[in-house]
């Protein structure tokens, strides 16, 4: 998934090769996650598709099921890997993903701690931004999800980037190995303030730390926590707003004349002065856009804080 | 910490200044942001007196300074807060809770401070440090003990940034420069505020060796973003229309060392299509020798002439940061030379591995038409627009032409709390508009 590899590396002549991780795209909210192998199908609502027709295909094309039913190939990264990744826990989706690693200022080569590993949503964002020396370094205290994690950060590319601990971070805290060597600490931990004092021990200085969680009690707990031995603490909560767009006609209800609220730019040559603009596109449809009607309306807070420099 | 630890922290991710470096200069908790280079002749503003940046040579990234009227002159120096708490949140988690003060007894009669101006003016003249003014101006104050616990530190916390005012010692990261920027002049970056553009990064699945392609319309700011994610590896390739780049002055501002700055090149879009068909022969060279020029070798002139320029007009975000006519300017990597012909044959035979586009004054579908045909297939793309429709044409011309797929446009927004005992509430200011993006991913479509 991540082009560290340079044989695996995107390209105008890359192709799907036997055991390539593709995401199967039905739709924007319909895709999955398969492993090619030359002799398996995949069966869906469109019909029977062979693996081997797919092979030497270019990423990105479309291909045919057995009763023309057609779905698209696609690379992973990261942000279609959240898309269809098993849900073991409640997951980080990319506002939050994006905005996290962000303001944690992690680039190539840091070092960053992370609790707990959960689906691994963000933990595999935090691999790309980490690679390609650097390393994230995450603990769950349920092995068997651990495991799982492991195996899909095998299956996704990025397991050289991460290692995987089972450890209770909420009562032990962080392994002392990492102390004053963390870029940044991730936490997202049912009680954050109980691991607060060891990230700060694993932090070098003027190091970020994020806790994310779902409720304000948390977020006072937490904060009453931080404010000892950080500085510049920050609560924050991204979602995102999508839009539908569909093309349509506007009219303004007198008789055969309707408005248009400003049309498609590769139409500009069909006009030849300001006036002509709305007699000529009476009957033209136009691109309208609005937002959807529902969206996620919470996911959690983000409190971000930085290590006093003394 | 070992010895390769440190070595490998330094040049990768400095948390030390050295002579030179680039700095985010907070002063007052936010209330004034200032972009500086650090050389021994640099000097900061701060009401009418000017200090040397001097001091601030070799401290630690996040190190506190206070000004101080030393003996030759005022000077900052560094200044650790006590970690006993002196502030209401520690006092008084628990009781605020039980708070009986309100502010019937606070009548707004100008009477309540005892001190004049000239009391103060003479205090400064007999050697009272900031923090002394500000005890001197609560002792005095008829008001100060009927306010709420939580007043009171705001009125310390306004006196102290008044007569102790506090300078903090920021890297230099996108997220800093980005916030900077939004803060103070938004339009220079296109209105582009941090969670759209950190939106954009991962969007496009930027990462180490990868060849990311961008139409950066924003001073520069998403080409040193996505260098930043590159760490020295793989391009940021930034393309313009016609003969002239875009100005790119926002990567300065960033601590980029030689390795990253080699990996910021521009082309023009032309060449790039040029290479793409195969007739790669006379590209380059003949309209971008001069800007080479301007843009990589003269940028410490630029600076100067930031810094110079902006005497006048208050409205610069790196107003005061005076940089000596002799400081070693010309030690500032460049960035921005004109892709080689090498590169340029890559990227014709391969493709980038993804595409931004942050062009607020561009047509977004005539830019993508041509540009995204240059990305691999099954490479993501997004593009960040100020306005909706634009993106919603586009959008349904990638659409209608089958370019492109899992098509969506969305709108980042950005809520910041006050999270404090009891006093927990969204911040009563908000930005209510970040920008748009439309992404989506290239599909083969032969």
């Amino acid at each position: 998934m991540l082009l560290t590899d340079s044989t695996k590396k995107l390209s105008f002549t890359r192709c799907i090769r036997d055991g390539d991780l593709v995401i199967v795209y039905e739709k924007h909210d319909t895709m999955k996650a398969i492993r090619v192998c030359e002799t398996s199908v995949l069966q869906n609502r469109f019909g029977v598709f062979k693996h081997s027709d797919w092979i030497g295909k270019p990423f990105g094309s479309k291909v045919f099921s057995n009763k023309g039913g057609f779905v698209y190939l696609l690379a992973a990264t990261p942000a279609l890997w959240t898309l269809v990744l098993n849900h073991r826990t409640q997951i980080l989706y990319i506002a939050d993903i994006s905005f996290v690693i962000m303001y944690l200022e992690i680039v190539p080569g840091c070092l960053v701690l992370e609790s707990g590993t959960g689906s691994g949503s963000l933990t595999t964002s935090l691999a790309r931004a980490v690679a390609p020396t650097g390393h994230v370094y995450t603990f769950d205290f349920h092995e068997q999800r651990a495991a799982s994690a492991r195996e899909d950060f095998e299956r996704t590319g990025v397991s050289s980037l991460v290692t995987v601990g089972v450890r209770d971070i909420q009562g032990e805290g962080f392994p002392d190995e990492y102390t004053g060597l963390a870029d940044s600490v991730f936490l997202d931990l049912p009680q954050p303030w109980l691991a607060i004092p060891s990230a700060g021990k694993m932090l070098k200085r003027d190091g970020i730390l994020c806790s994310f969680s779902p409720c304000i009690e948390q977020v006072q707990s937490s904060c009453a926590a931080l404010r000892s031995s950080f500085t510049d603490i920050r609560t924050f909560e991204v979602l995102l707003r999508t839009y539908e767009v569909h093309e349509g006609k506007m009219d303004c209800g007198q008789g055969d004349e309707s408005v248009s609220f400003g049309s498609p730019p590769y139409k500009r040559r069909q006009r030849s002065n300001e006036e002509s603009k709305m007699q000529e596109n009476t009957s033209s449809p136009v691109i309208l856009a609005r937002p959807c009607g529902e969206s996620r309306g919470h996911t959690g807070y983000l409190t971000f804080a930085r290590l006093k420099s003394l | 910490m070992s010895q390769n630890n440190l070595q490998s922290d330094s040049l990768q991710n400095p948390r030390v200044t050295w002579e030179g470096c680039s700095v985010l200069l907070d002063i007052n908790d936010g209330d004034r942001l200032v972009f500086a280079r650090l050389t021994s002749g640099s000097t900061l503003k701060i009401g009418n007196k000017k200090f040397s940046l001097r001091p601030l040579i070799g401290c630690p990234f996040g190190s506190l300074f206070q000004t101080k009227n030393g003996k030759e002159g005022p000077c900052l120096s560094r200044f650790i807060p006590s970690t006993e708490g002196n502030n209401a949140e520690e006092k008084g988690d628990c009781e605020i809770i039980n708070e009986s003060r309100d502010n019937r007894a606070i009548i707004d009669n100008n009477k309540a401070q005892s001190l004049t101006g000239e009391d103060i003016d003479a205090m400064r003249r007999q050697g009272a440090k900031g923090d002394e003014i500000v005890e001197a101006l609560i002792a005095n104050s008829a008001t100060f003990e009927k306010k709420t616990l939580f007043s009171q530190e705001k009125y310390r916390l306004k006196k102290q940034k008044k007569y102790a005012p506090r300078v903090l010692l920021r890297r230099p990261f996108t997220r800093s420069i980005c916030e900077a920027y939004f803060k103070k002049y938004p339009a220079r970056i296109g209105f582009l505020r941090v969670d759209a553009l950190s939106l954009l990064l991962s969007m496009t699945n930027v990462t180490a060796k990868s060849d990311i392609l961008v139409v950066d319309m924003v001073g520069g700011l998403l080409t040193g973003a996505v260098a930043e994610r590159l760490g020295g590896t793989g391009y940021v390739c930034n393309t313009y229309l016609g003969g002239t780049p875009q100005s790119m002055d926002i990567v300065r501002m960033f601590n980029f060392n030689n390795d990253i700055c080699k990996r910021i090149v521009r082309a023009p879009l032309n060449d790039l299509r040029l290479a793409q068909s195969g007739t790669s022969k006379q590209i380059g060279t003949h309209e971008d020798a001069p800007d080479m020029e301007s843009n990589g070798l003269t940028s410490s002139i630029n600076m100067e002439e930031v810094s110079k320029s902006s005497e006048h007009k208050v409205t610069d975000l790196d107003p005061d940061a005076n940089v000596s006519p002799t400081s070693k300017m010309s030690k500032a990597p460049k960035a921005g030379e004109s892709a080689s012909q090498e590169a340029l044959k890559l990227w014709g035979e391969n493709g980038f591995s993804s595409l931004i586009i942050a062009a607020p004054d561009l047509d977004p579908w005539s830019l993508v038409k041509d540009l995204l045909p240059l990305v691999s297939y099954s490479a993501p793309f997004a593009i960040y627009h100020q306005y909706l429709q634009p993106l919603a044409n586009c959008m349904h011309n990638l659409q209608l032409g089958k370019m492109a797929i899992g098509l969506q446009i969305s709108e980042p927004w950005l809520r910041e709390y006050q999270v404090l005992p009891s006093r927990t509430h969204p911040c009563m200011q908000m930005s209510a508009f970040g920008g748009y993006i439309l992404s989506g991913t290239r599909i083969c479509s032969s």
